[in-house]
């Protein structure tokens, strides 16, 4: 037999006998900022390709979930803070190699470009809206007259946060099962699947509709690419990477990843979403809820999951 | 267990609930340690610190150490003395944990009295006065209707000698520790009636420069007595081969070169072996043998039948290692170290056993040898001088008469014996005095303890813990911890004469006092004024420092003192002439004091009882981060060992379908069952007929708020004793458990009683 | 310079006392610990290993947890100790998730905090807490550039490992073995 204990120490809460240091605040954290470049990355993007005023829910009704999304976001990381007076220190320096450090700026940049976004679509959409002061209305006039620039930043600001939200994870090595370069992309995909599906509900354009649906569709496809690609480069992998995928073939994590993220929130949703174009009458507001659902579920399986993958001795 | 005129009562009332407060605020600041400013709080500013001497009272090898505080005044932290071969400027985990006793906010911290408040017994809140005239008057009542002799103290630690002094000014010479029949008492009987002196403590075994030691159920390691553990790693370093003799796969066998997983209770039979290899193979020390032993012709008659062949059947252990390890401890001798182990009263024969070991290494020529045993030296200190004592008119041998006649020491047991009445005893004893020693969890056949306190007049207990004798006594008396307070010089036999002052590091918290002030008080009420002819200890302590040629300012700024050694050299020259305290003059192979008092000369092979279907023999020991139970309350040692856990084999644990970590009972074969359950940790370091635990735990005082309902007793499931008939000892590895996964119903509102009343 | 420490699991007895001599040395909380003991048992009855480590940080020259902190609180500083400055710490807890060794704990007081190699103690000219109590002498503590410290003799005579070296952290605790 072979036994290995920790005879005395360590076994400090939050750490022992299974690390849980991050709880469901990283994991909100990670899909509002999801959410919020997949919702970002489309407008911009969309309106750097003269869509402006076809795909008027991309571009202008989509983002102003995003600076709410952002704010919540942060507002979920602050809770998770431990030594939450010193918040500010992280914008005292910038840390290249650290993935929360430019998350934070990038966050940083981010909140305000789409806050500024949002400010300069308000009056199309609400035609009374008054800014009240006459400098406003000069800024607004500044950022209309340059809002090409302002999508050109958009667009890489928006991919990297997406791209963030998945590297802050697979960053780090000591935790097998996000210790994989899939999961930058994987993030990524899936909050842009979610940012097509909320454009899906919102819009009531039937051809804006149809090309997101079909978006939403191509990004399942990958983002099931790419899960499939982790596990088997888990399993090709070393020993302790074999074990955390183990947690989700028949761990402790197997039933709620692929009931809750895998069917419920990619399959089922994408059936859906296909019939729908096939012409079937489906509710959309179903296939995009149960999207959302299989974010918040992917975000918040990782996170716990990761942590109770660990190297062993 | 139903007891009458002395309910167990738990302390409790307002008194403690008012001291409920100050504890939390206590809890608080030492949980605030890390609050205030955190601007160097991973890096603590180095700033210098005021430090005290002291030494260690966690176990009984005293190290010395200094105590720091810090900025706020607060002790901070205890480390070892550099100077002192006790401990070499390291402590172990309990004694650097010591700290925690200091702070335990669950300390005794008044003077309680029982009295009767509407049909039932409590504790009312006391001044001292108050408390010493209770005491006063029911001594003075003792002596007057049965003669002072009828008084006992039971004290284990320091402040006993303070103690003793009044008990025997008072006229009883009844003093009595644990550390005896519960303990190295076969030990020190065997070694003197072998080499005339005893192994003392500090053992005076010179493990740092031994090629080869051989442990026998002594499990250094685990049994943190620092000196040897530090000694031991220091000849791991030096190359020296280990052997351990242990059922158990312990730390030191995992550190040995020949491990012997010997079937509990044959150690005899192997001992037997290796003194007919070492004899027939002519493996002994020849000169020596010849120059100082009596009775070699004898013994080598004496054990022509003990082969290795006949060991194997007995001890499982093969021939070919016991030759093979013979072989070994012959090559190193004379720097071989057959240990005498501590910790010795076992199964009833120990002396016997022990015996056997102190013949062994007179054969291989080790005592008084380098790498062997030393020979110890210490100061003189005269004591502060005091009229004579009154002469006792009668002494525990008339007590029980033709027993234990070998005993060097008063039986703890014995005591216990003569408490309880009965027909035959001419007198029994009427009061106890218990100082530092939890009865409850210390001595075996805890019925027979109870019986005694239940038969007694007056049981005072000295602690500074709620320990579970404390809710028998009539008074509590509340000492102030170690840290807190003065006591006498540590004056120890080791390679050079030795001598450590403590000093209080701080004011005694509450409203606790030290020993030798209880001591003197309580002499005063006694009319002893005569005997306590000084202002307080510093006095005492100064005057005696004096006659040695130091004195008490000396010693506050120094700690630890060394002398040269007076008399001989630390060895026997080679060829030296020496006459041993014995009755021959020589070191007794065949033992002339055991055959005159009808013992067996040499030792004889007797198998002892063996588990029966479905029973496990209940094996404990030491666990290093604790002591007995003393520790078991301690918040910092707490941290690092909550509980005790139940050891099993996994062959064991197959059958019985228990899993790691799951908390099962345990029932004797007398049918008791442990008060708490005990949490299983399946481990192929134990046999599969014996279960392992650390003793200590399983505390069923909720004063404890720590150690209450924590890990379980062994205490309580060793009813089996085995008496040594030479000296008294208690030998209790004779007990066999059973596992109970679910605690029977009939149990369990049993065990609601002992915990609730 | 770069400092380091040897520890002889032959000698070690995994009695804690290197636990609660940081505990106390550095005011760690009760309940927290900077350093802690692993046993592993392999065979069977009689036929057994027994080996008793005592951990901490392994003050990696390649630390993940310096490398993922976003404020710069955790550091390298002289001598190749990792440090945590509570004050530039804002208790995101990426680093606790970076360590390999699970070798830092949160401070109840929001910091993250871990073993210093008791740098305080060191800068004077002392040892660290938990080697300079050690009763069986297992620990070892210096200069890997000074040939001549006890732990470079140490992994020169020895056979040593290290752990979890494939994480990449290139660790700076040797286990003799
Ligand atoms: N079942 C079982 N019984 C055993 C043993 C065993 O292994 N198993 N071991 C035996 C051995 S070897 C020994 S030596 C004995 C030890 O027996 P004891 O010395 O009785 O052991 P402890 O349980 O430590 O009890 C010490 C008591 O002293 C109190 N105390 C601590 N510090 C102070 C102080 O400064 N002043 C005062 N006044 N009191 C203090 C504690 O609170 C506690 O109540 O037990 C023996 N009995
Ligand atoms: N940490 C710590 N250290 C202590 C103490 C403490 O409380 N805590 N107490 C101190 C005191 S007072 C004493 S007396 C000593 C006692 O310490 P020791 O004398 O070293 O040890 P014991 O408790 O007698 O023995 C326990 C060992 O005996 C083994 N054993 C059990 N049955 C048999 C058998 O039949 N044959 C053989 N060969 N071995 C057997 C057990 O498996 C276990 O390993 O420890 C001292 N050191
Ligand atoms: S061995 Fe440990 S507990 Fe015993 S006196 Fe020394 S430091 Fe104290
Ligand atoms: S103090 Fe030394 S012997 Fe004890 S556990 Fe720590 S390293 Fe091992
Ligand atoms: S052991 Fe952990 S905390 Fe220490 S330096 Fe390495 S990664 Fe950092
Ligand atoms: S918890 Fe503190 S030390 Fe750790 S990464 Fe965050 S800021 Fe840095
Ligand atoms: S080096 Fe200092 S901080 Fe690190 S474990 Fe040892 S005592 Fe603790
Ligand atoms: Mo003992």
């Amino acid at each position: 037999m072979e036994e290995e204990i920790i005879i005395s120490g360590r076994l400090n809460e939050k750490v022992d006998p299974l690390l849980h240091i991050w709880g469901w605040e990283i994991a909100f954290y990670l899909f509002a900022g999801g959410l919020a470049a997949g919702l970002l990355f489309f407008a911009s993007l969309s309106y750097l390709r003269g869509k402006e005023n076809d795909y008027t829910a991309t571009v202008k009704w989509a983002p102003l979930f995003a600076p709410i999304l952002l704010v919540l976001g942060l507002g979920a990381l602050f809770l998770d803070l431990h030594h939450k007076l010193y918040f500010w220190r992280l914008y005292t320096t910038i840390k290249l190699q650290s993935p929360m450090s430019w998350g934070a700026w990038t966050l940083m940049v981010i909140t305000p470009l789409s806050i500024i976004w949002c400010a300069t679509f308000i009056r199309d959409i609400y035609p009374n809206w008054d800014w009240k002061f006459k400098f406003l209305y000069q800024i607004e006039n500044f950022f209309i007259k340059y809002r090409k620039v302002l999508a050109w930043v958009m667009v890489f600001y928006s991919a990297i946060l997406g791209i963030y939200t998945g590297i802050l994870l697979s960053a780090f090595n000591a935790r097998p099962l996000w210790n994989t370069s899939i999961l930058g992309p994987l993030f990524l995909a899936s909050g842009l699947s979610a940012g097509a599906a909320v454009i899906v509900a919102l819009t009531k354009n039937e051809i804006e509709r149809k090309f997101f649906s079909r978006i939403d569709l191509i990004i399942i496809g990958v983002e099931l690419f790419f899960i499939i690609h982790m596990f088997m480069g888990f399993l090709a992998s070393t020993q302790v990477q074999i074990e955390a995928a183990q947690l989700f073939l028949g761990g402790s994590y197997t039933l709620p990843f692929w009931i809750f993220v895998v069917f419920i929130g990619m399959l089922v949703p994408a059936l859906l979403e296909y019939l729908e174009l096939k012409g079937q009458k489906i509710p959309v507001i179903i296939p995009v809820a149960l999207i959302l659902f299989g974010n918040v579920m992917l975000r918040f399986i990782i996170v716990y999951a990761g942590q109770a993958s660990r190297y062993l001795y | 267990m139903k007891t009458n005129r002395r309910e167990f009562i738990k302390i409790s009332g307002t008194a403690v609930g008012a001291a409920a407060i100050g504890a939390s605020t206590l809890t608080g600041s030492l949980f605030n340690w890390a609050s205030g400013s955190i601007l160097n709080q991973s890096v603590p500013a180095p700033t210098f610190l005021e430090r005290t001497p002291t030494y260690c009272e966690i176990c009984f090898w005293k190290c010395a150490g200094w105590v720091t505080k810090n900025e706020d005044g607060e002790i901070w932290k205890i480390e070892g003395h550099k100077d002192d071969p006790h401990c070499n400027g390291r402590l172990c985990p309990r004694g650097t944990g010591g700290v925690g006793m200091y702070y335990d906010e669950d300390r005794l911290k008044q003077p309680l009295i029982r009295v009767e408040e509407n049909g039932k017994q409590v504790f009312k809140e006391a001044s001292w006065e108050e408390a010493f005239k209770v005491i006063g008057n029911k001594m003075k009542a003792i002596k007057e209707k049965y003669g002072p002799e009828c008084m006992a103290l039971f004290t284990h630690g320091s402040g006993g000698k303070f103690l003793g002094h009044m008990l025997k000014a008072y006229g009883s010479p009844h003093i009595t520790a644990p550390s005896f029949a519960q303990c190295r008492g076969p030990r020190e009987v065997a070694f003197y009636s072998t080499f005339g002196e005893g192994v003392l403590s500090p053992e005076r075994t010179d493990i740092r420069d031994t090629r080869c030691l051989v442990l026998i159920g002594s499990h250094i390691g685990e049994n943190m007595h620092n000196g040897q553990v530090q000694e031991m790693s220091e000849a791991i370093d030096k190359g020296a081969t280990i052997i351990t003799v242990d059922p158990r796969f312990s730390t030191a066998a995992s550190k040995s070169k020949f491990w012997l997983p010997i079937k509990p209770s044959t150690d005899m039979a192997l001992l037997l072996a290796w003194i007919n290899v070492i004899i027939t193979e002519e493996w002994y020390d020849k000169p020596y043998v010849e120059k100082y032993t009596f009775g070699f012709d004898q013994l080598t008659t004496h054990i022509q039948t003990y082969t290795p062949e006949w060991a194997y059947g007995i001890t499982s252990i093969e021939p070919k290692t016991i030759r093979e390890t013979a072989r070994e401890m012959a090559n190193a001798a004379p720097a071989v170290i057959i240990h005498p182990g501590r910790h010795v009263t076992w199964y009833g024969d120990d002396t016997q056993r022990l015996r056997a070991v102190a013949i062994l290494n007179a054969l291989l020529g080790s005592w008084g040898r380098r790498g062997g045993f030393y020979f110890p030296d210490k100061v003189s200190v005269p004591d502060f001088p005091h009229p004579p004592y009154p002469e006792p008119k009668k002494t525990w041998r008339d007590l029980m008469p033709g027993k234990y006649n070998l005993a060097t020491e008063i039986v703890s047991n014995g005591i216990c014996d003569a408490t309880i009445p009965s027909p035959e005893a001419a007198c029994n004893f009427k009061g106890w005095i218990v100082n530092g020693t939890n009865l409850i969890h210390t001595l075996p056949d805890q019925k027979k303890t109870l019986a005694a306190i239940e038969a007694l007049e007056l049981l005072v207990v000295i602690d500074t813990m709620p320990m579970e004798i404390t809710g028998y006594a009539d008074v509590i008396l509340p000492e102030c911890t170690y840290l807190e307070r003065y006591d006498a010089i540590r004056n120890s036999p080791h390679r050079e004469p030795v001598i450590s002052l403590r000093m209080p590091a701080t004011e005694p918290k509450y409203n606790s006092k030290p020993d030798w002030w209880i001591a003197k008080e309580l002499g005063k009420e006694l009319g002893l004024d005569a005997y306590f002819q000084y202002k307080d200890i510093e006095e005492v302590l100064d005057w005696e420092l004096k006659q040695i040629g130091s004195s008490l300012a000396e010693m506050q700024k120094i700690g630890v003192k060394k002398f040269n050694r007076e008399y001989d050299d630390l060895y026997l020259i080679d060829g030296q002439d020496f006459e041993f305290n014995t009755n021959t003059g020589k070191i007794e192979l065949y033992s002339t004091e055991m055959a005159n008092n009808g013992f067996d000369p040499m030792p004889v092979y007797t198998p002892h009882e063996q588990p029966p279907a479905g029973f496990y023999r209940l094996n404990y020991g030491r666990a290093p981060a604790h002591t007995f139970s003393r520790t078991s309350n301690n918040p910092n040692l707490v941290d690092i060992m909550p509980e005790n856990e139940l050891w099993v084999n996994p062959k064991v644990a197959k059958q019985w379908g228990i899993k790691n970590g799951q908390y099962v009972w345990l029932k004797n074969q007398d049918e008791i069952i442990s008060s708490f359950s005990i949490k299983v940790r399946i481990t192929e370091r134990i046999r599969w007929d014996s279960v392992y635990m650390a003793h200590g735990f399983g505390h069923s005082n909720k004063k404890l708020t720590r150690a209450f309902g924590k890990g379980a007793s062994d205490t309580e499931l060793i009813s089996n004793v085995k008496i040594d008939p030479i000296m008294g000892g208690t030998g209790m590895r004779s007990n066999f458990v059973t596992l109970l996964t679910k605690l029977p119903e009939k149990a369990a509102s049993e065990t609601e009683k002992t915990v609730e009343s | 310079m770069r400092y380091a420490m040897a520890i002889d699991t032959k000698k070690c007895v995994g009695c804690s006392d290197c636990v609660v001599a940081c505990q106390l040395e550095n005011k760690v909380p009760i309940g927290y610990c900077r350093d802690w003991i692993v046993e592993t048992t392999s065979g069977t009855y009689p036929d057994l290993t027994l080996e008793f480590r005592s951990e901490r940080c392994h003050h990696c020259a390649n630390a993940p947890c310096v490398r993922c902190c976003p404020t710069g609180a955790s550091h390298i500083e002289e001598g190749g100790v990792v440090l945590v400055t509570a004050e530039k710490c804002i208790g995101c807890g990426a680093c606790i998730a970076s360590c390999p060794y699970d070798a830092r704990y949160p401070h109840p007081d929001g910091y993250v905090d871990k073993c210093t190699f008791c740098i305080h103690k060191v800068r004077k000219g002392e040892q660290p807490a938990c080697v300079e109590v050690c009763p069986t002498h297992c620990l070892y503590f210096g200069d890997l550039d000074d040939p001549n410290s006890d732990v470079s003799r140490k992994i020169k005579e020895r056979k040593y490992k290290r752990l979890k070296t494939e994480a990449g952290t290139d660790p700076q605790l040797y286990f003799l073995i």
